[in-house]
């Protein structure tokens, strides 16, 4: 079964883009429980997660059910970006993406809590949140980056692994009233200072383009994404509207 | 203006009674989580509450909290409503819950002063390094100090603990590892 969202306004689009990208990275980083390197990096992922859960219900449940929304859509009508669906990989993997998209979204919402559109509230909460997500990603992209030759190769394996999918996050979203062109701008002078500082070398691929990634706005996504569906939404489907 | 009522003020003293539920030592009005109380008729009454994460699972908890609190005053049917604007911030915590938290033996946040933007500060590349504190715009507080003896040497173990609003520290005089009550 298929939810369509009930209004195709830019509202929703807005809402759906926003909170599928909360709640997808979300769940990535959910995986990680049990299996993190070190105990405070177990908590420390899991209350990420947990940060973006909330700000994943809030923003569904503007434009519909949020269970609805979370566990009956196909893959399709998830409108997330194609970075936050990339599969865990290796500690460094997950780092660099979490410096990429926390990167991002603290700058995106600091833009949206200074205007007065309906998502004003919601970002002034989570760009407190999201400053403690991005400081946790940067101090382990110098950890890595700076560290052992063994450290160093796997976390500029892990930048250059995610490049292609990072110039998604700056074409405009319909009801997103934001300067993607100036948060594109910021977004490459803080990476570039992260990595540089992290003796990391800033990725020279394409990072948007007709042959590369970048079209999770659009309800394309990559293979991984709808496997990682199948898990999040197995229950739900199974047993419709049990609770414990 | 809008006016409280003498009955607004009651239920709202009341609500704010509430115990946090994953620090008990605190009230929810000590916490600064609860933002009013309006009556809306003889026995029917709406109660704003504002998370401090948008995250936080104690929410529900606290909602049936203050519903069971209100209704064994009397009140037949409570309402209890989320708010987001303004942004909770830990400046909300009065000084009386700041108190309480330090000998609950977490160091409870720092006041900041002005909302500026935040500076990251990328030097150190170990968690144990001196200066490195786990709270962006740290600079501009003073620092954290251990709640079990005071002293203003203190080590971040982790930037997240045991929930999202706390970091795992040490002090590095007495030895004991302890909360802080992060900034937001």
């Amino acid at each position: 079964m298929t939810t369509t969202p009930a209004k195709d306004t830019a509202l929703t689009t807005a809402a759906l883009a926003l909170g599928d990208d909360a709640l997808v990275l979300s769940h990535r980083l959910g995986e990680w429980a049990g299996h993190a390197p070190v105990l405070e990096e177990e908590v420390a992922l899991a209350n990420i997660a947990l940060d973006l859960l909330g700000q994943a219900r809030v923003l569904l449940s503007m434009v519909g059910d949020e269970d609805e929304l979370a566990y009956l859509r196909e893959e399709r009508a998830f409108r997330n970006l194609q970075l936050v669906e990339q599969p865990n990989g290796d500690f460094a993997h997950t780092i660099a993406r979490q410096l990429y998209f926390s990167t991002y979204q603290h700058l995106l919402h600091t833009e949206l809590a200074a205007g007065d559109g309906p998502f004003a509230p919601l970002a002034a909460k989570a760009v407190k949140e999201v400053a403690y997500h991005r400081d946790h990603a940067e101090q382990w992209t110098l950890r890595l980056g700076d560290g052992t030759d063994e450290s160093h190769t796997r976390m500029q394996r892990a930048v250059d692994a995610l490049w292609r999918h990072t110039g998604e996050m700056f074409q405009p979203v319909e009801g997103l009233d934001a300067d993607w062109t100036g948060l594109e701008t910021a977004w490459l002078e803080r990476i570039t200072e992260v990595l540089r500082r992290a003796t990391l070398t800033v990725p020279e691929g394409p990072r948007t383009g007709a042959w590369t990634a970048g079209a999770g706005r659009q309800g394309l996504h990559t293979e991984p994404f709808g496997r990682m569906l199948a898990e999040m939404q197995h229950l739900h489907r199974s047993h419709p509207g049990a609770t414990w | 203006m809008v006016t409280t009522t003498p009955l607004e003020a009651e239920l709202l003293e009341l609500a704010g009674s509430v115990p946090d539920p994953e620090l008990p030592v605190l009230t929810l009005r000590e916490l600064g989580v609860v933002r009013a109380v309006h009556a809306r008729g003889a026995d029917s009454v709406e109660v704003e509450l504002t998370p401090t994460y948008t995250g936080c699972p104690a929410v529900e908890a606290m909602s049936l909290d203050i519903e069971r609190v209100l209704r064994e005053h009397g009140v037949r049917e409570v309402t209890v409503r989320t708010v987001l604007a303004p942004a909770w911030s830990t400046d909300d915590i009065t000084d009386e819950g700041r108190r309480k938290l330090r000998e609950f033996g977490i160091a409870p946040p720092r006041v900041r002063s002005a909302s500026g933007p935040v500076r990251v500060e990328l030097g150190p590349t170990r968690t144990h390094a001196p200066g490195t504190h786990g709270t962006p715009g740290e600079e501009e507080l003073d620092p954290v100090r251990c709640p079990h003896c005071g002293s203003a040497e203190t080590e971040l173990l982790s930037r997240f603990s045991s929930t999202a609003c706390k970091a795992l520290r040490r002090c590095l005089a007495c030895r004991e590892p302890f909360d802080h009550f992060k900034e937001l």
